[in-house]
């Protein structure tokens, strides 16, 4: 049974992972292409619009919290800013 | 070169496929594992740019639990040529009053925290890398740190994969106690990953692991144990926190844009770490736009803990325990905040050297409410009350940040 699972998983691993590697040739086409790409580049869908108000909010609960970190610094992704 | 990649992982797959005695828990690893590597392979030509150039000039008050603190944060960033984007904060905080810790052993107090940081990104063949150097000044507490990140777009610049490390040193002094120095450090990995699913939604991972070590208590808090010979039935005694720390925290975010130019988004975030506090984070916001020229920003956030192993309202006896801790920020409790934000867009200038400008108020109001914490304070009034019934402690804050920005 865990073997089947495992088989399974590799399967999936195997496609994702094929998925993944296609993307390093420079054939790759985004499914949305750089012309598409106004609405992900207004501010108002950046997470990082305002960074002196963002960082010092992050500041303010993490003095107040145990929890810290993971405040989500990856940037836009759309190429474009 | 990716032929070889995908060869190369093809034959890893094929070796474990033909091996039943594989774990989940190792497939996985080195499912992240070759994602990381081909990610990193995949690092080619596509685009990576500078920030934006822009000065910022905030005055941020927090007032709550009886702590008032507020100041000053200046943000200046300016490239310089291409390749090169400089940027230097300094911030203030201002802090009078005390909070319920303080004024159950101590009396109030004012100080002053001056914050310096100077950064550099650096665009070299498509890839963005940033140095920051950080320096926070206290008269009992001086921190220094530093931060190396890299990022890249890749995929058609569908997908955005950053990578950082932090290392930082504190010293530790207390007011009243020349004598008193004591050392911290850390250490921060971290790894983002955003995606864009639609031409409207983008979604984000964050992951990031914090070790400490050395001297991580604060010296003037302290833990209470029951005492009879007492008047009060109980007196407090210096915390100790363990001298290492370890912790993770991982962060899933999703923006979406509607179709009238506004956007909601939302984030989860689920943290650990090794003294047993364990906690969850959600998110939740709305941005509408009124013409050109407004945005407002509505939002709530949740928080919510565990404590930490060692935490305990009340001890039986004076070091009960190795560890001891009755910090609130320790303790089991939640807090639920509301926000609201206002930026107004103008034109700062008719010179083309200033692109636009946007005035900005950001506005939280947050209840704090303590499962294990309780308010000791309760024994000056004139209802006596058995130690270890206190009422549970609870407070609200509000958080303010008015602010100018300067794109140029």
């Amino acid at each position: 049974m865990k073997v089947n699972q495992s088989n399974s998983l590799l399967s999936l691993i195997a496609i994702m992972v094929l998925g993944l590697a296609s993307g390093c040739s420079s054939t790759f086409e985004p499914w949305v292409k750089p012309y598409e790409r106004d609405n992900l580049a207004d501010p108002i869908m950046s997470m990082n619009r305002n960074p002196v108000s963002l960082s010092y909010t992050h500041h303010a609960y993490q003095a107040r919290e145990g929890a810290r970190g993971a405040e989500g610094g990856a940037g836009g992704g759309c190429g474009c800013n | 070169m990716p032929k070889v990649v995908l060869e190369a992982v093809v034959a890893v797959i094929r070796r474990k496929m033909t091996s039943p005695s594989g774990t989940v828990r190792k497939l996985l690893s080195r499912l992240i594992f070759a994602c990381i590597i081909l990610g990193v392979l995949a690092w080619q030509a596509f685009a990576a740019v500078l920030p934006q150039d822009r000065s910022d000039a905030m005055y941020h008050s927090y007032q709550g639990g009886g702590m008032s603190i507020d100041g000053p944060s200046i943000l200046l960033r300016k490239k310089i040529g291409n390749h090169v984007s400089f940027s230097a904060n300094y911030y203030v905080d201002t802090i009078s009053g005390a909070s319920i810790d303080v004024l159950a052993t101590a009396s109030p107090y004012e100080e002053e925290r001056t914050e310096n940081s100077i950064g550099v990104d650096y665009l070299h063949n498509k890839t963005l890398m940033s140095l920051n150097y950080t320096t926070s000044s206290e008269n009992d507490f001086e921190a220094e740190s530093f931060h190396f990140g890299v990022s890249q777009d890749f995929f058609g610049d569908l997908t955005t994969l950053s990578l950082g490390y932090s290392k930082g040193n504190d010293e530790v002094g207390k007011t009243g106690d020349d004598t008193f120095l004591e050392l911290a450090e850390r250490q921060n990995y971290q790894l983002g990953i955003t995606q864009v699913i639609t031409k409207n939604m983008i979604m984000g991972l964050s992951v990031e692991n914090i070790s400490d070590q050395g001297y991580l208590n604060n010296p003037y808090r302290s833990v209470r144990f029951l005492d009879a010979t007492s008047a009060r039935g109980y007196r407090f005694e210096t915390e100790v926190y363990p001298n290492t720390r370890r912790s993770n925290a991982a962060a899933v975010t999703a923006n979406y844009y509607l179709p009238y130019r506004a956007s909601v988004y939302g984030e989860a975030k689920v943290f650990s770490d090794s003294w047993g506090i364990q906690a969850n984070t959600y998110k939740l916001g709305y941005i509408h736009t009124f013409g050109e020229d407004w945005i407002v920003e509505l939002r709530a956030r949740h928080y919510q803990q565990d404590k930490a192993d060692f935490y305990q309202d009340l001890y039986n006896r004076s070091a009960e325990f190795n560890f001891r801790a009755r910090d609130k920020e320790m303790s089991t409790f939640n807090n639920l905040s509301l926000g609201l934000s206002v930026t107004y867009e103008f034109q700062f200038s008719a010179t083309n050297f200033f692109k636009k400008s946007t005035l900005n108020l950001d506005f939280d109001h947050v209840n704090f409410d303590y499962d294990d914490f309780r308010n000791v304070l309760v024994d000056a009034s004139t209802e006596v009350v058995p130690v270890g019934a206190e009422p549970l402690y609870q407070f609200s804050a509000n958080i303010t940040r008015l602010y100018v920005s300067i794109f140029y």
